[in-house]
């Protein structure tokens, strides 16, 4: 009786979860422009989305800024891990607090004060908004989480082994490559893919920095909610989440043979 | 591993100049006129807004609630799964946020509108239509569908830890099931409690696009006049740091008292 109750609940809160999504997806198909009724069965509207050349450079330009954003945003943020794990207690917790700003800070925080600089400073750097600024700014929101997640990997490494490198010949450079970085790998790789994730995914910090000029696909999809009806966001809607969910099951099976030696 | 500090110096340079500075202009700009002359206007201002600030932190409130009387038991059920159904769960609780959430709030939009799907299944039953969409019950109800998830995450990671025979020796020492809950499971809970409630309360506090989106003009939130200072009609960047300081204050005395609440602070978190 409790396990129906529990199923029950659980069949509730994933309804929940998905019905919006649902009728995304089932509606991308709608023959009529028809909120609420489904009149037929048509591609029309991912035929004309592939074709709104909006969209498509607005896709470009996002994963532009999500690539480059990322890969930078992962170097620095490593470089800088080390650094912070080899200061004294007062001056890391200095450096962490601002780490954490960020973080905790509102989004729209976080992007009117970058608006705020870029417009400010825009007169002696000759900054318009646009690629750079964005690029700017999601390095920014991104530096963190690359640095929380490989500092706690530098402190669960052992310092004897970097050291037993160096005793047995090593460079520096060549112990950090074949030493330490391995072990701090899995910790780059995370904050690396959150970074990528965060940056696509992004609209309140992109908006504010982008100026009228650039545009990633989250800002252009916001333009199109403004417009009411449009079925092109319903396909575009259901294309991101196939992708999402296709990227999940790869992940997933690519891990389980994992699980079984665990 | 001596003398390499120096490593973290192009990042401690990067967050002055892109985090720090930033947030001393919204300091400079709430203190400043249009002739950049010292002024506190613009804070005396903010009083016209205060209703905004209640209401924001009123509908944060509930959503917060909200979220938390859905996302604890349904936390607490995944928790109490077998393992490899847990993992699925999770990933079901998961899989929505990676979509982009004006996309998930834009169908929110279709099911409440006045012709929307919902309206349509009542009529059927000879309900309705009622009004739905631009209320404020549809901007509590879109924070809570894209921040349930940030609710159960944490509260999943420190529930599936509890020991089940904790529970158990409360049974035995005869506690009910109400007595259960409220002297071992909050409890022991409680970090995750504060993480799932600092991680729904601040984006919902701040959102300005559920409020436009679900809660049509009449449902105008501080994150909503924020954005207006800056980016829409009245553009006023000066009452637009005001009202960015005030609510960066806001968030830091409340994220203060929830931290209190939670014993094993992390290094170097704020305060």
């Amino acid at each position: 009786m409790r396990s129906i109750g529990k199923k029950l609940y659980l069949a509730c809160c994933f309804l929940f979860l998905y019905a919006p999504i649902a009728v995304l997806i089932v509606f991308s198909f709608n023959e009529s422009k028809n909120r609420a009724t489904f009149t037929g069965f048509t591609l029309k509207w991912y035929a004309s989305l592939f074709q709104n050349e909006l969209i498509m450079r607005s896709l470009f330009n996002t994963l532009i800024v999500a690539a480059a954003a990322s890969i930078i945003a992962t170097v620095l943020g490593t470089i800088a891990a080390l650094g912070i794990s080899g200061m004294r207690k007062r001056m890391r917790s200095a450096v962490m607090n601002i780490t954490y700003l960020p973080v905790i800070n509102p989004e729209i925080i976080t992007g009117i004060s970058m608006m705020l600089l870029f417009v400010f400073i825009k007169e002696i750097f000759h900054l318009e908004l646009g690629f750079v600024t964005v690029l700017i700014a999601h390095i920014t929101f991104c530096l963190p989480y690359v640095i929380l997640n490989v500092l706690p990997k530098l402190r669960q490494m052992d310092v004897s082994l970097y050291e037993a490198a160096l005793d047995l010949g090593c460079t520096p450079v060549s112990a950090f490559i074949k030493v330490v970085l391995p072990q701090i790998m899995p910790g780059i790789a995370s904050g690396f893919l959150m970074s990528f994730t965060f940056s696509l995914d992004d609209f309140i910090i992109t908006y504010f920095t982008s100026g009228s000029s650039f545009q990633t696909l989250p800002v252009t999809i916001y333009s199109m909610t403004r417009m009411k009806v449009n079925p092109q966001i319903n396909a575009l809607s259901t294309l991101m989440f196939v992708a999402v969910l296709v990227l999940l099951l790869l992940m997933n099976v690519r891990k389980k043979p994992k699980g079984v030696h665990a | 591993m001596k003398g390499k500090r120096s490593m973290a110096l192009p990042y401690v340079v990067w967050s002055i100049a892109f985090v720090v500075i930033p947030l001393l202009l919204v300091v400079y700009f709430a203190f400043t006129d249009k002739n950049g002359a010292f002024t506190f206007d613009n804070l005396s201002k903010i009083v016209h807004y205060l209703p905004i600030f209640a209401k924001s932190i009123n509908l944060a409130l509930i959503a917060t609630i909200i979220s938390f009387l859905i996302g604890y038991p349904l936390a607490y059920c995944i928790a109490r799964s077998r393992t490899h159904v847990q993992r699925n769960l999770i990933l079901l609780v998961m899989l929505p946020m990676w979509m982009n959430f004006l996309l998930r709030t834009y169908g929110w939009m279709t099911l409440l509108e006045n012709e929307g799907i919902i309206n349509k299944l009542l009529g059927m039953i000879g309900l309705g239509p009622f009004e739905m969409i631009n209320t404020q019950g549809a901007v509590v109800l879109g924070m809570v569908y894209n921040y349930l998830p940030f609710m159960v995450l944490p509260l999943y990671s420190i529930l599936v830890k509890i020991d089940r025979s904790v529970i158990e020796a409360a049974q035995d020492l005869g506690a009910n099931r109400f007595q259960v809950l409220c002297k071992v499971l909050f409890p022991l809970s409680m970090p995750g409690i504060v993480s799932g409630v600092t991680m729904v309360f601040v984006p919902s506090v701040s959102t300005f696009i559920i409020s436009r989106m679900l809660g049509g003009g009449g449902n105008m939130l501080i994150g909503d006049l924020i954005e207006t200072q800056f980016l829409g009609g009245s553009y006023n960047p000066y009452l637009g740091s005001a009202l960015s300081l005030v609510l960066m204050v806001v968030m830091l005395l409340i994220m203060t008292v929830m931290n209190a609440f939670d014993e094993d602070d992390m290094e170097g978190m704020l305060v």
